[in-house]
């Protein structure tokens, strides 16, 4: 009986392993289609569902600024901020019907570009504001604001996604056209969107590591007539240093992946943003918006782009766990 | 001139957090005022197809359900191996550190997995790939839970234990798991709360469905991936019904958490 459960629950334990390795492995089974016809050149291929010519004359490439419309689905519909011709224009050129001599391509530059400049959006944003709320808990509010205020960081951070994305699309989003323009849906609306959704997040861990600070050291500072913006920056940050960027980090990983709050918010047209204020498409919300109906090859590209997003939260989170958020134990 | 600098910089992070806490409150503040707007009676007593959301709660609930009866215990059984059986050898530091990277893995990722694996071969999206889905979200949490509160669980206990005779797998059932009981619920509670109001993952595996149903073999209807739809239709008033829904589901998920936070105030 003994020896049982001490093998079922090592079995559990690697199952963790089997789980993991066992999602990169498949992923890489079913892109690979994509992955042997593209090759790496998938990552700088800005043409997604783009039919080619494969006559003669097929050096200049046949319709050029094709945007597959994904909102025709019927399923999940992508959101359309209703007034906006941008978007409205650049859905209304459907793809061309591939007849035998074109061949359909798919590149992936446009969502890893969105994913990536979404993210940096969101840091960008997120970062100062999660700082400042940390910053104020742990040092500025007494006990009697920031217990409270700090609970209620924390249930801000377990509202489920798709909440900040309902709100960003019928709130946020036309707030911020309001202020710079263009649509409703962008890159930008979704990169705030996204900022705001981690800072309940990023302020809560970070807040976690600078309370790790040892009073004796913040008291001695003080006695020596610090302020207390010399306590926080001589103090505190250097001692908690590696807590704050490790939190920092994991807020990344968390935005990178994220699809609901930016599913509703970033327009999901293929199209290369040329304003911050353009709508784009970042990976996952291809992935949530084109999976259900994809088959054979746009399938395989749709796996290429999971992989991809896998690959890359993969090493962010680690380089956060490893390098900075090391078991103090 | 150091004064000066000090005021303007807590002055510079308070305003911060003011501006962090507005735009938090101001999704709560809508979400209130239109879900509380759209509330009505039909919304519990009607499906879908009548413009109602009492199929979507139960799918989800099942949905939830499900993940938890498939996951705690695999994940309970490799925390207390991590804790308890590996005596922190390398393997389970590694395990450990694996499991904490697929707690931040992305939920859509997870999705298209259990897609390849599971939707794929049966040829159509069905009830029991989005528990499983759900269920590989949770595993990791659970993993950490149950290793941090058994963890927290004085040695002497489990030397007295050792020391009447009982071996081991009794003296975690009966001493150990006892005495991290209210750590563990806790965690479990939050799990379950993390988990069901996911979307991403259920969006191609387990689909939606207007009508109520409890076959997990065909497509299962769920909250979340409604709202989803529902909320991007033309349609002012499923627009409403959506709003109800996310006002619903957000009560429920901060009910949970407060619950978490209140069992264990209690035991302190």
């Amino acid at each position: 009986m003994e020896a049982i459960f001490k093998k079922l629950s090592a079995l559990s334990a690697t199952t963790i392993l089997l789980i993991l390795s066992a999602i990169f492995v498949v992923l890489f089974i079913y892109a690979k289609p994509a992955v042997q016809k593209y090759g790496i050149h998938f990552l700088v291929d800005p043409r997604w569902d783009v039919s080619v010519s494969l006559n003669k004359n097929s050096a200049n490439k046949t319709p050029n600024n094709v945007n597959k419309n994904i909102s025709d689905n019927a399923l999940n519909p992508a959101p359309i901020g209703e007034n906006d011709a941008d978007v409205l224009a650049a859905l209304g050129e459907t793809n061309t019907q591939s007849s035998n001599n074109t061949e359909t391509i798919y590149g992936g530059l446009v969502p890893i570009v969105g994913t990536i400049f979404s993210t940096i959006l969101a840091m960008f944003f997120a970062v100062p504001i999660a700082m400042g709320i940390s910053i104020f808990l742990a040092e500025i509010a007494g006990p009697k604001l920031s217990k409270p205020v700090g609970i209620a960081i924390e249930l801000l951070a377990a509202i489920p996604s798709i909440i900040y994305g309902m709100w960003g699309l019928f709130y946020f989003g036309p707030f911020v056209s309001h202020i710079f323009g263009g649509s409703s849906v962008s890159l930008l609306v979704a990169g705030l969107v996204l900022g705001i959704m981690i800072i309940p997040f990023m302020s809560s861990l970070t807040r976690d590591s600078m309370n790790t600070t040892p009073e004796v050291l913040k008291e001695s500072a003080y006695a020596m007539g610090a302020t207390k913006f010399e306590v926080i920056k001589d103090v505190i940050f250097p001692y908690a240093k590696q807590g704050i960027i490790g939190s920092m980090i994991l807020a990344l990983g968390r935005a990178l992946g994220e699809t609901m709050a930016v599913a509703f918010v970033i327009g999901g047209v293929f199209t290369f943003p040329k304003k911050i204020i353009d709508p784009t498409v970042s990976i996952p919300v291809v992935l949530a918006n084109n999976f259900a109906e994809s088959s054979g090859m746009s399938l395989s590209a749709l796996f290429y782009l999971a992989l991809i997003l896998f690959v890359l939260s993969f090493i962010v989170i680690s380089f956060a766990k490893f390098y900075f958020l090391r078991d103090k134990k | 001139m150091r004064l000066v600098i000090n005021k303007i910089v807590l002055f510079l992070s308070t305003l911060a957090a003011v501006l962090g806490l507005i735009f938090l409150f101001w999704i709560l503040i809508t979400l209130t005022i239109k879900g509380v707007a759209a509330l009505n009676i039909h919304l519990f007593t009607n499906d879908l197809v009548n413009n109602g959301l009492r199929n979507l709660f139960i799918g989800q609930f099942i949905l939830a359900l499900i993940a938890v009866i498939l996951g705690v215990p695999i994940g309970m059984a490799a925390g207390i191996y991590l804790q308890e059986y590996s005596f922190n050898n390398k393997f389970a530091s590694f395990i450990r550190n694996l499991s904490d990277v697929m707690m931040s893995a992305p939920s859509i990722v997870i999705g298209t997995f259990v897609y390849a694996v599971v939707v794929n071969p049966v040829g159509h999206m069905n009830g029991w790939a989005g528990a499983i889905a759900l269920a590989i979200l949770m595993l990791p949490i659970v993993v950490r839970t149950t290793d941090d509160m058994l963890g927290l669980v004085p040695k002497e206990l489990r030397e007295a234990g050792v020391a009447i005779g009982a071996p081991k797998y009794k003296v975690i059932f009966n001493i150990i798991i006892k005495a991290a009981k209210v750590g563990i619920m806790t965690g479990l509670l939050l799990a379950f709360a993390r988990i069901i109001g996911e979307t991403a993952p259920l969006l191609f595996t387990s689909g939606n469905s207007q009508y109520f149903t409890l076959n997990l073999n065909q497509e299962f209807p769920s909250l979340t991936v409604a709202i989803y739809t529902l909320a991007t239709m033309p349609d002012k008033h499923l627009v409403e019904i959506a709003w109800a829904g996310a006002f619903i589901l957000t009560v429920f998920v901060l009910i949970i958490n407060l619950l978490g936070r209140y069992i264990t105030k209690e035991k302190k």
